[in-house]
């Protein structure tokens, strides 16, 4: 029998127990409020081509597809996912371990708890070396996308390290508990269930005391665990709960040609009105009570964008790769696709709940107001600035660039349309094109009859 | 006027009508293809293009209207319905089913956005036509001499591109030419925007350190090296922007701006 602790339930368990549940109640409780927030929004139809929307899940969540756009972070980043796929698994022998009191209770699987061991073990190994680079590249060498940016305030940067600091103990507390269980087995002559090839290779660090060996086995057993569950609490405060909005973000995300903006039905049935007096548009959509629903046209706060837009803002990385590839960011505008993004989710969570237990206010954080508030808190001027929107050239590099297929661009344009429609604030020069189109059918302030002039006098080689 | 020449009577859609014909595409010259000096000579060699081939075609003249795209890239969803709505009832009523443009905007307005207000066309971008012209053997670029061995780099136009997915056919008319093509650092699916869409086209750019132009027009020139060469564009704001950019660097001797109708005019000897 491999198992020198048979299953005695004791104390230890009972507190596990408790642990585990008041853990995962947080979380469960969390994600309510996260819910109740993207609902906030308005409501879309997103249920179309399931097969397509699971394909492009599969590619670019799962598959990590856009990610290898940037091949070095790319490898990286799959180290650490894969490890976190794969250490899922020994989360769960030590979830049953913890609550029965059992020890490796998956070790009677042999050769594949072996094989499944040893995978863990590199994946670790590879996962503390790929944070290491990473909190490298962000606070050493500075890569500019991480490093710079306003958006990139006191509380971005600290999130990302604490993050890449948790789980390199993470990993450290699972080979501490790999290490001297082994050392363990070695000295009594148990027979240990698994292979592990880097705990192996440290085994002689530690000394030969089982006492102590016992001691380190446990408190590595219980950072591992405790440190999950803390982890996984901390994610709905963090960037870093992309690692399960990405798979729901990226199913529902626009299969659209990313050319195509939205048409938006109440307008046309004005403008056929106009056109045609006759024509009768359908009854305007009622609430619960019989109320009309009276739109917005376009973005002013969060309740104006869709539950996607909405969901969009919790998947946000905030990798940075939608503002390097921004013609408007890369020549020094205002523009910042990731601003816009990180600026929905902190008027969401100021507007509707906070879901975080750890998380500071965005919106004043460090106690210092982020932005000047002159007039209204909304999303539109209370975050973001027209100077910022009108920056925009529509050029999808953004949305293209993004890993989790965010769309930061209709966002920007809902916004823009409130500008418009409902403010008519648009800069002098684009209404004078406003007016030129109205009245001569041309942006620019030429005849409507001296449209075909390009025709006179053209002439090809005649053949023979 | 010389004797090998034969002067071109454009056909439109009225005259076609009262004729009791149907062209078989409509080409949709677009505001910047009908009023842009510089964008009108890529009207004219795309129209020398389709007379040579024979394709039966016809454009909308003066009943043409904007597409109302640079309405709605600024937010303008009102007046760019109100354009949509009147120029899908006249397309409609000329029974159009085919729409060949030289504007990627235009392209990109007709064929994703006037379906949902009832207007739909199968709409062909000009790089994708003359891309077919060139495979079908009716355009046979023989004249390519005056390209052999110069450097051409192709600007992606971002409506074009990522907005449609359309990257290979206007390099694979460039292709045909026998030129020496080389890449920007940014391309394709990664290209940056010449920083006239969205309607920034009709405005000043926001402040900042350097206009959009400037750093593309940088990159262009990075590509093509020193010496002679040609910055292709397949987009009339690209081209105004490049133009301007290579304008500002003082480069206008050594680099051109052209749009690939007017490189496979020219190699066709349809411009002489
Ligand atoms: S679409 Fe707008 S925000 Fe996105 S990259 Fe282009 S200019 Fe920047
Ligand atoms: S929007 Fe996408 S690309 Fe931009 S920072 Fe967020 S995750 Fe990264």
């Amino acid at each position: 029998m491999y198992n020198e602790h048979s299953a005695v339930i004791g104390i230890q368990n009972i507190i596990f127990l408790l642990v585990a549940a008041a853990g995962i109640g947080l979380f469960v409780w969390q994600v309510r409020k996260i819910r109740k927030n993207v609902l906030l929004g308005r409501d879309l139809e997103l249920a179309d081509n399931p097969s397509e929307r699971l394909n492009k899940m599969l590619l670019v969540a799962f598959g990590q597809q856009k990610m290898f756009k940037r091949p070095l972070p790319a490898v990286l980043h799959l180290f650490v996912y894969v490890g976190f796929l794969v250490i899922n698994i020994e989360v769960l022998e030590i979830l049953i371990d913890g609550i029965f009191g059992t020890h490796r209770v998956l070790g009677f699987a042999g050769p594949l708890y072996n094989a499944l061991m040893a995978f863990n073990e590199i994946l670790a190994a590879l996962v503390i070396v790929a944070c290491a680079i990473f909190l490298w590249r962000r606070n050493v060498s500075k890569v500019p996308r991480l490093a710079n940016g306003v958006e990139m305030r006191a509380w971005p940067k600290m999130d990302a390290n604490v993050i890449l600091i948790t789980e390199i103990v993470l990993m450290l507390a699972l080979f501490a508990f790999n290490i001297s269980d082994l050392k363990l087995a070695q000295l009594t002559g148990r027979e240990m269930a698994g292979s592990f090839p880097v705990s192996g290779a440290f085994v002689n660090l530690f000394g030969s005391d089982p006492a102590t060996l016992h001691t380190i086995e446990r408190v590595g057993w219980w950072i591992h665990i405790l440190g999950i569950l803390a982890f996984m609490n901390y994610l709905p405060s963090s960037k870093h709960f992309h690692i399960i909005m990405a798979f729901p973000n990226v199913y529902f995300s626009k299969l659209l040609p990313k050319g195509k903006f939205t048409t938006n039905p109440a307008i046309t049935h004005e403008i056929k009105a106009m056109l045609d007096p006759s024509y009768q548009p359908p009854a305007p959509e009622t609430d619960a009570d019989g109320n009309p629903i009276v739109q917005r046209f376009g973005a002013k706060d969060v309740e104006d964008l869709t539950w996607k837009q909405l969901m969009d803002s919790y998947t946000c990385t905030e990798c940075g790769r939608c503002t390097s590839v921004c013609p408007a960011n890369i020549t020094g505008k205002l523009l910042s696709p990731r601003k816009i993004v990180m600026d929905t989710r902190d008027r969401m969570e100021e507007k509707g709940e906070h879901p975080a237990i750890f998380r500071p206010n965005h919106y004043k954080e460090m106690g210092v107001e982020r932005v000047t508030v002159t007039e209204e808190k909304t999303l539109l001027r209370g975050y973001v600035t027209p100077e910022e929107l009108w920056a925009c050239t529509t050029c999808n590099a953004c949305v293209e660039a993004c890993p989790v297929n965010i769309d930061q661009l209709s966002t920007i344009m809902d916004l823009r349309r409130f500008l418009v429609l409902e403010e008519s604030a648009a800069p002098a020069s684009l209404n004078a094109m406003f007016t030129n189109i109205e009245n001569n059918g041309a942006p620019w302030a030429f005849p409507a009859s001296d449209r075909f002039n390009w025709a006179d006098e053209l002439y090809v080689p005649s053949k023979n | 006027m010389e004797e090998n020449k034969r002067l071109v009577k454009v056909p439109t859609m009225a005259q076609m009508a009262a004729n009791g014909e149907e062209p078989e595409i409509l080409f949709w010259v677009g505001c910047a293809g009908a009023f842009d000096d510089r964008y009108k000579r890529v009207t004219r060699a795309f129209v020398q293009i389709l007379e040579h081939v024979g394709v039966k075609y016809a454009v909308l003249g003066t009943e043409e209207s904007c597409t109302g795209d640079p309405a709605k890239r600024a937010g303008n969803e009102f007046l760019f319905q109100m354009q949509a709505l009147t120029n899908i009832e006249v397309l409609n009523a000329y029974n159009v089913k085919k729409i060949v443009t030289a504007c990627p905007h235009c392209f990109n307005t007709i064929k994703n956005e006037y379906p949902d207000l009832g207007g739909n066309y199968e709409v062909i971008h000009h790089s994708t036509f003359l891309q077919q012209l060139i495979n079908e053997g009716k355009v046979h670029v023989q004249g390519g001499e005056a390209f052999k061995g110069k450097r051409i780099t192709y600007h992606d136009s971002c409506y074009l591109g990522r907005a449609n997915g359309i990257y290979e056919a206007p390099r694979d008319v460039l292709a045909a030419l026998d030129a020496d093509l080389v890449e920007m650092k940014r391309s394709r699916a990664n290209g940056l925007c010449c920083g006239a869409g969205g309607a920034q086209m009709f405005k000043e750019p926001e402040p900042g350190k350097k206009d959009i132009n400037i750093e593309r027009t940088e990159e262009a020139l990075a590509a093509l090296g020193t010496g002679n060469g040609v910055i292709a564009t397949a987009c009339p704001f690209c081209m105004v922007m490049m133009n301007d950019g290579v304008k500002n660097k003082e480069q206008e001797e050594n680099v051109k701006v052209f749009d690939i109708a007017e490189l496979i005019a020219q190699a066709e000897g349809l411009t002489k």
